[in-house]
């Protein structure tokens, strides 16, 4: 086990590598560099080549990669031109907003689709499953941007129970009991439309293993040696059930990456992925770069841990 | 011309075994609601395509200062939006752009992940691995920025380029799938039987092991609509899809990001979002269908 996890760490090193060149490259491809935007307009060119000289920004691209990714490993990318501060302190106060969004809805999204696929796993082709089905299938189907405008349109404007923007009701005081409860309340929303979505996979894979399992040979045993029906389904059919689901939780983070984007874009939530969007937009290409930098160190790690407890559930498939 | 077994004196039709093609189509007239999904895509692709024929792309993209935020009227079926444009016109333009991004990205993909898969596949061992080192790169990508960063990036942005910096990114899931397929492929005996009698690589790829694999691609490239079509009004609803000039479903869905559209207007952006949704949802119970078809166990009959 130990040596496939070390194995699977050792192909992530040529991956970020590869990653940071892309994104480099990016950075480069993009118009305007580390100056534009700092500076005033109408300073004479030639200091403002004397400048680019003194930041390297002359010097061949592997030189100007190299100082980069030294530098960010150690945490500094530069500096926003838009808010005037260190892109590292602008995307830490960011980056707690995402992590709260993606937890609760990550919490949200077993807490809906673990009751949903033992009952329409359990009880398959009666009423509720089929009701289950549907709705798995209109999900499916369901672009999550239009899901989350739809819920923001009905709860948030039209019936009012949810704030519509933001992550916290403003004045309030950070550490009182209320301050939590307000973010609390404006993640909610938006954490229970990305849920309600990104569920539907989980609950097709569950009821189909449920269904799997139930005609299996140890079921079989378990029912003639006279156990009782909640305990063959509790006991028996759902640990060996929740086991793949467990397996696909790497891939529920991959997913988060994408999601979060469109969610705090429609929530005007201020997380990492409004952030990216509007730096995108104003061409505030330092907090781009280390965007997308961390968002693929990010979805390198959800394929790790994917990699890692598919192998620790199943042994077949660790690498040899 | 081939003789078939029909063409043969003294061998009846019916001993002749149905092509996949019959299979997939008699099991998608067989399931009710796939059909009728068929059917009302054909429905709207045909009423898309022909009146946007008739409506000039132009005219209805172009500023008019003196039907600005009107509601629903005879004369603007769905209103007008900020900038005085028709919103019904840019309706059936976006989709007509939509579907057609939408089917270029996915027959793009389709043909590049079909090429590497069945390559990879095919050859196995060091070829095998080589490409998926570089698929595996590819797949770890967040997707989603990658795209939104070279859409600011590239110079000179249009349509192709938006199509192009899609399928870049897109193609890795079907080419992983083909290999898989391709991989179980090669050790059955007709590859060997082909290999032995000294057909080359290229005629056994082509003309033996592809027919094989055609309903797996017709099943993933419908589902693959699907989702490009969703990626691409999702892309264009941030403001990083198709360019200004040219309406998409998600740019009707973007105007509802200013929350007083949302609120109050909602004949703007809410026919553009039922309609994508409509439309993927009728693309993949199309699909769903079609997968069904594909795997003898789960056949209606």
């Amino acid at each position: 086990m130990w040596r496939t996890v070390a194995r699977r760490m050792v192909i992530m090193i040529p991956q970020i590598f590869l990653l940071s060149i892309l994104v480099f490259l990016m950075a480069k491809a993009m118009p305007g560099d580390a100056l534009t935007g700092l500076l005033d307009p109408s300073i004479d060119p030639a200091s403002l080549e004397a400048q680019r000289e003194r930041l390297g920004l002359n010097n061949p691209w592997q030189v100007q990669y190299w100082d980069w990714i030294t530098k960010a490993f150690q945490g500094d990318f530069g500096q926003s031109f838009r808010f005037k501060m260190p892109v590292s302190d602008l995307i830490g106060q960011r980056m707690m907003n995402t992590i709260w969004l993606s937890i609760v809805t990550l919490i949200l999204t077993y807490l809906i689709a673990i009751p949903l696929g033992i009952t329409s796993g359990r009880y398959n082709d009666t009423w509720a499953d089929r009701f289950i089905t549907g709705y798995t299938y209109l999900g499916f189907a369901a672009p999550l941007f239009i899901f989350a405008l739809l819920m923001l349109w009905i709860f948030g404007f039209h019936f009012g129970w949810f704030p519509t923007g933001g992550s916290v009701e403003p004045g309030m005081k950070p550490g009182t009991l209320e301050y939590v409860l307000s973010k609390f309340y404006h993640l909610l929303l938006p954490a229970l439309s990305m849920a309600l979505i990104t569920t539907v996979t989980t609950v097709q894979l569950l009821r189909s293993e449920i269904i799997d399992t139930k005609q299996k040979d140890f079921i079989v045993t378990a029912r003639a040696k006279g156990a009782s029906e909640s305990r063959v389904y509790n006991r028996h059919i759902l640990r060996n059930s929740l086991l793949p689901i467990a397996a696909f939780f790497g891939y529920e983070i991959t997913g988060l990456i994408g999601g979060t984007v469109f969610i705090e874009s429609i929530y005007s939530y201020p997380g990492m992925g409004e952030l990216f969007l509007s730096s995108i937009s104003l061409r505030d290409f330092s907090v781009v770069t280390a965007l997308v930098l961390l968002y693929g160190a990010a979805s390198i790690i959800g394929a790790l841990i994917s990699d890692i407890t598919l192998s620790a559930v199943d042994p077949r498939i660790r690498i040899k | 011309m081939r003789k078939t077994y029909a063409e043969v004196p003294g061998v009846s039709i019916g001993s002749r075994s149905p092509s996949s093609w019959n299979i997939l189509w008699r099991e998608l007239v067989r399931d009710r609601l796939a059909f009728v999904s068929l059917l009302f895509l054909g429905i709207v692709i045909l009423l898309v395509y022909g009146i946007s024929f008739v409506l000039d792309q132009e005219q209805i993209v172009s500023i008019d200062l003196f039907a600005l935020k009107k509601p629903p009227s005879a004369e603007h079926w769905l209103g007008t939006d900020y900038g005085g444009r028709d919103v019904f016109g840019q309706l059936i333009i976006g989709t007509r752009n939509s579907l057609s991004i939408g089917i270029i990205v996915t027959v793009l993909t389709g043909l590049i992940g079909v090429l590497i898969g069945l390559i990879s596949g095919y050859f196995g061992g060091t070829v095998d691995n080589i490409f998926m080192r570089f698929v595996d790169f590819f797949m770890i990508l967040p997707t989603l920025m990658i795209v939104i960063a070279f859409v600011t990036a590239v110079p000179k942005y249009n349509v192709v380029s938006f199509s192009l910096i899609m399928t870049a990114f897109l193609w890795m899931g079907i080419a992983r799938l083909i290999r898989s397929k391709a991989l179980q492929e090669r050790e059955l005996d007709y590859v060997q039987a082909s290999k032995t009698l000294g057909s080359s690589h290229l005629k056994i790829m082509i003309s033996q092991v592809l027919p094989n694999l055609s309903s797996i691609i017709i099943v993933t490239m419908t589902l693959n609509l699907a989702a490009n079509i969703g990626l691409e009004s999702g892309l264009s609803f941030l403001g990083f899809g198709f360019p200004e000039s040219t309406p998409s479903l998600g740019t009707l869905v973007s105007y509802a990001r200013d929350p007083q559209t949302l609120e109050s207007r909602w004949w703007i952006w809410l026919p553009a979002s039922v309609l994508i949704l409509v439309l993927m949802l009728c693309i993949n119970n199309v699909g769903q269908a079609l997968k069904r078809a594909t795997d003898a166990r789960q056949r209606k009959g």
